[in-house]
């Protein structure tokens, strides 16, 4: 179990976040929100540097702004230490997929259709479905002891697959629930 | 809003993003900066349908071929697809600097508003009415989230892999990575790795 209250990060643990989103960026394949339950394990449940509802908020948060879904780095870095921490979260995740990239891009594209390439393709898809699962499962953590979080969560996923509403009114509806009746 | 004006000539067999074929280029990586921010900021829940629309149908940078084309190789790579896209773009208009205007077009000011937003929790969190929003909004995000994975599923059809033994390894990916909690690396290494060797086999000419 997680405690209420997360532990402060220290002086030489911003070198092991560091170094765990340099490493999380070059896994990061099919995007970066399938590293969230890694993230969850490293922060949440190994060193408890954030609470579950911190967690859920934070990728809330990312998802309620305009722009990539991989500015939940940036409100997860927030919370462990304000502006540097930020900083550091978005450095590290950054850095080696946009060199690799960069370095990268002109070879993949020559190679796409060839056998390896395809096989790293059709290989790694499955993984990354159950990622993104893996990662619904985990935000929900905060919901499932809750009726009514746990009802805004499930009506979310029905009208997702049915129709095509703009995320943010979802949203915006989520936090009236969750303002007034959760 | 960009009128729907497609004029995309007819598919004439296969092409590839080299081919110079775009009815317009940026001008300068300023530009690309520009056209970047501008459509980082319209992308509420997933900035990919608005770079098709902004870069496809009204800056005309790119054909729909050339956009599925880099977007097929953003994904191949590690890193944000949409991130990897802008990367790509950019490099191949003006090289690193025009990487480096993308990049920064797509997240500079969705970042100030984050930014902003993260700054508001941090000041009200503890206020009940606002601590009861964000768990909804939470709840929100996490259904948003797993409704992307469900309709991933259908894709894993197409897999050289077969869509039993794909399914299967999906939800091997689910016990693993959310119920039991084993680290990614080991995930996408064991797993991964053999995945990889069985789809190998399959593609065999």
């Amino acid at each position: 179990m997680t405690p209420a209250v997360p532990l402060p990060v220290a002086g030489g643990d911003w070198a092991a976040i560091f170094a765990q989103y340099l490493l999380l960026s070059l896994l990061s394949i099919g995007g970066a929100i399938g590293t969230a339950p890694e993230m969850h394990r490293f922060l949440v449940e190994q060193h408890h540097w954030m609470t579950n509802e911190q967690f859920s908020a934070s990728v809330a948060i990312a998802q309620a702004a305009p722009g990539p879904n991989l500015l939940f780095v940036a409100v997860l870095g927030w919370g462990l230490g304000g502006f540097f921490g930020m900083c550091v979260t978005m450095t590290g995740i950054l850095l080696p997929s946009t060199t690799l990239t960069l370095a990268a891009a002109r070879w993949g594209e020559a190679r796409r259709s060839t056998r390896g390439v395809q096989a790293f393709v059709m290989g790694m898809a499955p993984l990354t479905v159950g990622l993104v699962v893996s990662t619904g499962y985990i935000l929900g953590k905060p919901s499932y002891g809750n009726p009514w979080l746990l009802a805004t969560m499930a009506a979310t996923v029905a009208v997702c697959l049915r129709t095509k509403v703009s995320p943010l009114w979802l949203i915006a509806a989520g936090g009236l629930v969750g303002a007034f009746l959760a | 809003m960009a009128p729907p004006e497609t004029t995309l000539e007819p598919a004439a067999g296969p092409r590839s993003i080299l081919d110079d074929d775009a009815p317009r280029a940026p001008k300068s990586p300023g530009e690309i900066f520009r056209v970047f921010t501008r459509l980082a900021l319209q992308g509420f829940g997933g900035v990919l349908p608005i770079a098709q629309r902004e870069l496809v149908e009204r800056e005309r940078w790119l054909t729909r071929e050339q956009f599925l084309e880099l977007l097929a190789v953003a994904q191949v790579l590690p890193g944000p697809n949409v991130v990897n896209l802008s990367l790509m773009f950019g490099d191949r208009a003006f090289g690193w600097r025009g990487g480096l205007a993308a990049l920064g077009g797509m997240i500079l000011a969705p970042w100030c508003v984050v930014m902003l937003l993260a700054l508001a929790y941090a000041h009200y969190a503890q206020h009940p009415v606002v601590a009861g929003a964000l768990r909804g909004m939470g709840a929100v995000a996490a259904g948003l989230i797993l409704s992307t994975g469900l309709k991933l599923i259908p894709a894993l059809r197409r897999n050289a892999l077969g869509a039993p033994a794909a399914l299967v390894l999906a939800a091997l990916t689910f016990a693993g990575i959310a119920l039991l909690r084993v680290p990614l690396v080991w995930m996408l290494a064991g797993l991964g790795g053999l995945a990889c060797v069985a789809a190998w086999r399959r593609l065999a000419p």
